[in-house]
């Protein structure tokens, strides 16, 4: 059941480099990752890749396969035809250190741009009372693994290096929905996700929704209500506050 | 070329759980700390964790206690766990799992808002805080965000995020410093550039997980290669229960190349049963003496249990791992296995399939994506796979403190905890518990110095000459003697052990030792994985020699140590520790060394008839 496959895998350094052919032995049910790591093993000692838990949860082995941005630990070789020739690359919108590996340090730089969990002073650990249909929400959010694909795909800093200054990103515009609809979250974050983070960046194209592994609906369900509150603020602060209460009159 | 140097107070190897929570106690304690890891941060092997976090809160059945806890944990690991590190566990596990949720982890509720709590191997009540079946990625991603929120308070305070604590991610740390007997600092290289980096500190907390690397079918990532055990025993520190690895009873079979990933056991805690291929629950057949009272004889019983456990006994599938593991290896063994040669576990026809997505998510996706099987309609099969050594760092219960001065080690690393056996969801309570201690214990270690250990560049030369060896080398292909040392290890010192075959593993080890001296990696200092790997091997080849001389010693069978040719578990060898320990490197000694007696309040928690099946007569008489 094994066959050889065509791959042309990115090797370089360094901002340089150049696709690099390679014809490899597939095996039943295995995925792009094993492939790479078979021609570690056989051919190219030295190529590199990021990985951890091989079964789709650290988010650590993102790529563009055939351009499209994936888990190559998700990938099941028989997705492609055997004589289908695949291409593997690195992630486009970060800097290649080198082969598929990325240097994503802009991630972890806006994830700390985003102020943290801002629980009311007075509720002492042990005493949080929440309802499961109020938590869920955010509970959907938290399930991402950061992965950084939907940073990756989305058009505002594909190709616009200019904009990753002022744009957060669709990871960490979410984080901040998250926040914001977390039943304890005191903190006024709808104002900084337009003015600090660049939501208004966001045009609703829906190409990070459609990378996330974990399905995460991040459009529908954080950027455009992010946004609604961003509006109904404009309108009338007022708004805020009785959310605010509002999020925690269940429990 | 030149080395970077850095100074701080506390430097924890390890971004899992346990160093993630050491380095916020360190920090919390006004100490500069450095956090050094293998991936990037967030990625850790904590990661993976699925079911949940043990904490006896009681927050489902009232009933639950930190005794009970404490009892359920000696059970697990057949009565040889580090007693006072039981108590603490089950004493402080609540406190610390209410401390995440104030650093803003929302754990799955109760109907009365609370956190909820669910069934696990071993556990008497409904003990685990849970995720859905991602429990560590709510733990450590909760942990990272702490980290992140204490950077935040520091810049502030002082301009500058890292005043206080840094991230040194894709860095491997490949030799501890010492200054006379005392812990000076820790040597390693960037993965990224293959730069060489040297820190100053007068303390080092290990937190750097577990050893599956060395097996073949394992749950374990790469990361698994077992360097703080051999940092560990490098530095001069010992090394106890060795022997004792976890095979977790129910790891992927098919396809080939996911075989060993993990299939949460949260899979039975909420209903699924074990079947043969007669379609038979094969568990009823499996349950041991010492638990015979304790779980149910009949499937009516066992099903009853899930919504009326005070009148029911619980369903045998729940038995402790290493039960479940035996039985499993069993029925292949006979013949009545899958047919890809591991069992049945069934969830489809036990609950609805709406409640299997919202109760198992990451196991539908897991097995959707990877096998092709959808799991609220047919049956997985499964088999066992290495997963958690419950060996690790001899250390004290209270503080985490090695017998290197300066040395700490918290988490799986370390050893003791568990016994011969884990239960699940004792280990991410237990990194928060004792990663907690081990921040503790090295800040007090540091408050009481008078002088700050020296790093001396002689240690650093030859620390350098050791890391870049491999690159000068043009021999043989790590990988090569990788596959070795795992199909080695899987076959020999693997579930079922026997002396000869012991024997053959350690020849294999001695022969391997010489090969890794010859290995060389192609291509430069770049995120180069060949000469990553070239240098791990050390390390798994130490820590494979440790559990292979002790599982020959040990004769009996006890939890994770199963011998062939010693079936049963014998009262005597309960009183006994194998504390491996190394010289020069070059080999490991292993020596007994007589366990602890339990404190008198401890030892009356239990039944006397129940410790009768554990305690020699000289030990019942007191
Ligand atoms: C699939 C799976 C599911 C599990 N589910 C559960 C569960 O539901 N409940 C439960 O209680 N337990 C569970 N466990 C066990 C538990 O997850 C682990 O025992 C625990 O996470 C280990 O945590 P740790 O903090 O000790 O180390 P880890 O989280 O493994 O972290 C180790 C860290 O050390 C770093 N490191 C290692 N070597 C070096 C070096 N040389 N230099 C620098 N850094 C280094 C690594 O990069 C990493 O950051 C599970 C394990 C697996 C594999
Ligand atoms: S929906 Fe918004 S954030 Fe997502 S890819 Fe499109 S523009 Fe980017
Ligand atoms: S939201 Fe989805 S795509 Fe984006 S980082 Fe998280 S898991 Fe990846
Ligand atoms: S290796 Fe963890 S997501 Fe692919």
């Amino acid at each position: 059941m094994s066959y050889k496959a065509k791959f042309r895998v990115w090797r370089g350094e360094g901002g340089e480099g150049k696709l690099e052919d390679f014809t490899v032995e597939v095996n039943e049910g295995e995925v792009v990752l094993d492939i790479i790591h078979r021609l570690q093993a056989t051919q190219a000692p030295d190529l590199a890749v990021r990985w951890n838990c091989k079964a789709g949860k650290c988010g650590s082995c993102s790529m563009e396969i055939n351009g499209k941005p994936r888990l190559g630990c998700m990938t099941r070789m028989s997705t492609f035809t055997e004589e289908e020739v695949i291409t593997v690359t690195p992630m486009r919108t970060f800097p290649v250190i080198k082969d598929l590996v990325c240097d994503v340090s802009f991630n972890y730089q806006k994830a700390r741009e985003v102020p943290s969990f801002t629980p009311p002073k007075d509720v002492r650990p042990g005493e949080y009372r929440m309802k499961q249909v109020d938590v869920e929400r955010s509970q959907e959010f938290r399930k991402c693994i950061e992965c950084f694909m939907c940073n990756n795909v989305c058009h505002v800093i594909r190709d616009h290096e200019e904009n990753k200054a002022a744009f957060s990103g669709p990871r960490f515009l979410m984080r901040i929905a998250e926040l914001d609809m977390h039943p304890y979250d005191v903190a006024d974050r709808q104002v900084s996700a337009q003015e600090d983070h660049g939501l208004g960046y966001c045009n609703i194209t829906k190409c990070c929704t459609e990378v996330c592994p974990e399905h995460i609906k991040i459009t529908d369900n954080a950027l455009i209500p992010m946004k609604e509150r961003v509006v109904d603020r404009k309108y009338d602060p007022l708004v805020w506050l009785g959310n605010k209460i509002f999020k925690r009159s269940s429990s | 070329m030149e080395i970077e140097r850095h100074d701080y107070d506390v430097v924890v190897i390890g971004a899992g759980g346990a160093g993630l929570r050491a380095a916020i106690e360190a920090r919390q304690q006004g100490k500069r700390t450095a956090i050094v890891c293998k991936s990037l941060f967030g990625k850790a092997h904590t990661v993976m964790a699925e079911g949940g976090a043990a904490a006896a809160m009681g927050n489902v059945n009232s009933d639950d206690n930190w005794m009970v806890h404490f009892r359920d944990t000696m059970r697990g690991g057949k009565f040889l766990n580090n007693w006072r590190m039981a108590e603490l566990h089950a004493k402080e596990a609540p406190d610390r799992v209410w401390e995440l949720e104030a650093w803003g982890a929302l754990f799955d509720r109760t109907k009365d808002g609370k956190i909820s709590q669910r069934n696990f191997g071993g556990h008497e009540y409904p003990r685990l805080a849970h995720v859905g079946d991602r429990t560590g990625l709510e733990l450590i991603r909760t942990l990272q965000q702490r980290v992140v929120a204490l950077q935040q308070e520091d810049y502030e305070t002082h301009g500058d995020y890292e005043a206080y604590i840094k991230v040194f991610a894709e860095c491997t740390v490949t030799r501890l410093l010492k200054d006379g007997d005392a812990i000076s600092g820790a040597f390693g290289y960037w993965r990224e550039t293959g730069n060489l980096i040297v820190f100053d500190a007068p303390t080092v907390v290990l937190a750097t997980g577990g050893i599956g690397k060395s097996y073949v079918v394992t749950s374990n990532s790469w990361e698994y290669t077992g360097d703080g055990h051999a940092l560990a025993l490098l530095a001069g520190a010992k090394l106890i229960n060795m022997e004792f690895i976890q095979f977790h009873p129910t790891g992927m079979v098919w396809p080939p190349s996911v075989r060993g990933i993990l299939v949460t056991e949260s899979v039975r805690g909420d209903g699924g049963v074990l079947r043969n291929s007669e379609g038979k629950r094969f568990m009823f057949d499996y349950i041991p003496e010492v638990f015979k009272d304790k779980y149910a004889t009949s499937e009516e019983e066992a099903d009853r249990w899930y919504t009326d456990q005070a009148n029911n006994r619980r369903p045998p599938e729940l038995l402790p791992r290493d039960e479940v593991a035996r039985a499993i290896n069993s029925e292949v063994k006979a013949g009545r296995g899958s047919p890809q040669g591991g069992v049945f576990l069934d969830v489809s026809t036990r609950l609805p399939a709406e409640e299997i997505k919202r109760r198992l998510p990451s196991m539908h996706h897991q097995f959707k994506e990877l096998a092709d099987v959808d799991i609220t309609t047919e049956p997985m099969q499964v088999g066992p796979t290495c997963h958690y050594i419950m060996g690790g760092v001899e250390v004290d219960a209270d503080t985490g403190a090695a017998a290197v001065p300066g040395l700490f080690a918290a988490g799986e690393v370390s050893g003791g905890m568990h016994g011969s056996n884990r239960l699940g969801g004792n280990s991410l309570s237990d990194l928060l518990v004792f990663g907690r201690r081990a921040g503790l214990g090295a800040s007090d270690y540091i408050n009481g110095l008078k002088v700050r250990p020296k790093v001396s560049e002689a240690s650093v030369e030859s620390a350098r000459k050791e890391a870049l060896a491999p690159l000068e080398r043009t021999g043989e292909n790590p990988y090569e003697v990788h596959q070795e040392l795992q199909r080695s290890m899987n076959d020999l010192v693997g579930i079922i052990r026997k002396a000869g075959e012991i024997s053959e593993a350690l020849e294999v080890i001695e022969k391997l030792k010489e090969r890794v001296q010859l290995v060389g990696a192609a291509g430069n200092r770049i995120y180069n994985p060949g000469w990553h790997l070239a240098l791990d091997l050390r390390n798994m080849l130490l820590v494979s020699e440790c559990v292979a001389k002790a599982a020959l010693l040990r004769e009996e069978s006890r939890g994770g140590h199963t011998r062939d040719d010693f079936p049963v578990m014998a009262a005597d060898w309960r009183r006994k520790l194998l504390v491996c320990s190394t010289t020069d490197g070059s080999g490991v000694t292993v020596v007994e060394q007589a366990q602890p007696e339990m404190r008198q309040d401890l030892f009356d928690l239990f039944d006397r008839g129940e410790l009768k099946k554990y305690l020699t007569e000289e030990e019942m008489d007191r």
